[in-house]
């Protein structure tokens, strides 16, 4: 799936709806459903998660490409991947709690979370997998990470109606949370063949 | 300092009281990717476990050197470790497995569960009991992948590890094998095992009463 086969717009479709990141890829499924009990806090922790994927396609791209590769070492991929996902999410909130205060109140307790985010991990070594360039592996982390966000806000919705819902008491929490994203995969489902 | 727990206690809390995927819910995403067929569910579990009981191990060694500011990081990379080793391992011994993981793979660095063993439990515990615990932590979860890929298999494709049991008749419904079917059943078998549980509490809850 080449940026330069199918244009900007679809590489956009195929990363936010066919190849969603919760729905069709499995990636960043404990954020989704830990941090999705309200509106406001799933907004905030899929909005710290795009920031994140963004940076982190970008500097993991550059690494894989002129440090790794070039040393042959790329069976230390792993190892050097998490590391610099680690460093990165620490820098961006020592930076944010600085210079961007008002934003670093909004995403604060988020960022530390990341770092354990397999999507994060996971757009690294898929952009990897796939041979993207730079532009690619820069879009796909943060059109992935628009995917996630959609998915994250669509379920903090229907969990915050379904507060007042008569669940029965073994369902309640976390398997409701399961059975709503899978009818929400269902619909995913259907926008697969969208991309060719 | 901790309660004192025989080994055996250890080892089946991992697997009953606090079984990481239908007790703590951690560890979701492998849970929902590989659990397609019975056989993936179970790789998938056992080389978390091997990287469980590895990083377990050397974590609980090194507890007493490990400075507490950069512990987070020094877990990622001893558990980096034990994970790259069996990634290697795997795509020389056992390629199909090896492609049928994926990125999953590589991605049991992030599994919540292991650095959460490593955080809770062997950063704070001997060796042996560490090893213990990451075995029964490791066993509970592969059990878990393999009840979740046996029914999606069984659902979706009529076999458990590739016999066929449900005869030529059966249509197998294809929703089960792909992502949606992992949510749902996944959800079901969670909802499930939360009833059993609340109802031997309350049974129990009737004994103490009755007794009393």
């Amino acid at each position: 799936m080449r940026l330069s086969d199918i244009g900007i717009f679809l590489f956009f479709v195929n990363c936010v709806f066919t190849n969603n990141f919760i729905f069709s890829r499995f990636l960043g499924n404990c954020p989704y459903l830990g941090v999705s009990n309200k509106l406001e806090t799933a907004t905030g922790m899929g909005a710290a998660v795009t920031f994140v994927m963004g940076i982190a396609s970008l500097f993991t791209y550059l690494s894989y490409s002129y440090i790794l590769v070039p040393l042959n070492l790329q069976y230390l991929n792993t190892i050097a991947f998490i590391l610099i996902i680690a460093a990165l999410v620490q820098f961006v909130e020592m930076f944010m709690k600085k210079s961007l205060p008002a934003l670093y109140s909004a995403l604060g307790i988020y960022l530390p979370l990341i770092t354990t985010n397999c999507a994060v991990l996971g757009v690294a070594l898929l952009n990897m997998n796939s041979g993207y360039n730079l532009l690619e592996s820069v879009l796909s982390g943060v059109f992935g990470a628009l995917g996630f966000l959609l998915a994250i806000v669509l379920m903090a919705g229907v969990r915050e109606r379904l507060e007042s819902s008569d669940i029965p008491k073994a369902f309640k929490g976390f398997p409701i949370s399961l059975i709503i994203a899978g009818l929400m995969s269902v619909a995913f489902l259907g926008f697969s063949g969208l991309v060719k | 300092m901790p309660k004192k727990i025989s080994l055996r206690g250890t080892f089946v809390n991992g697997i009953l009281a606090e079984n990481p995927t239908f007790r703590l819910v951690l560890g979701t995403c492998p849970t929902i990717a590989v659990t397609t067929s019975a056989i993936n569910g179970v790789g998938m579990g056992l080389a978390a476990t091997f990287v469980l009981i590895g990083s377990n191990v050397v974590i609980s060694m090194l507890r007493n050197f490990i400075p507490n500011k950069v512990r987070i990081p020094a877990f990622v990379v001893v558990i980096c470790t034990f994970v790259t080793m069996i990634q290697l391992f795997m795509q020389a011994f056992m390629p199909s497995l090896y492609d049928a993981l994926g990125i999953f793979l590589p991605l049991i660095v992030v599994n919540c569960i292991i650095l959460a063993r490593a955080e809770a439990y062997a950063s704070k515990n001997p060796v042996l009991a560490s090893a213990v615990d990451g075995l029964g932590m490791g066993f509970g979860f592969t059990l878990a992948m393999l009840l979740m890929g046996s029914v999606r298999e069984l659902l979706g494709n009529g076999s458990i590890f590739g016999l066929n049991l449900l005869g030529a008749s059966f249509e197998p419904a294809l929703l089960f094998i792909l992502a949606p079917g992992g949510f749902l059943i996944y959800g079901l078998l969670l909802g499930i095992i939360n009833g059993l549980g609340n109802r031997r509490k309350h049974n129990k809850a009737i004994k103490e009463v009755k007794a009393a």
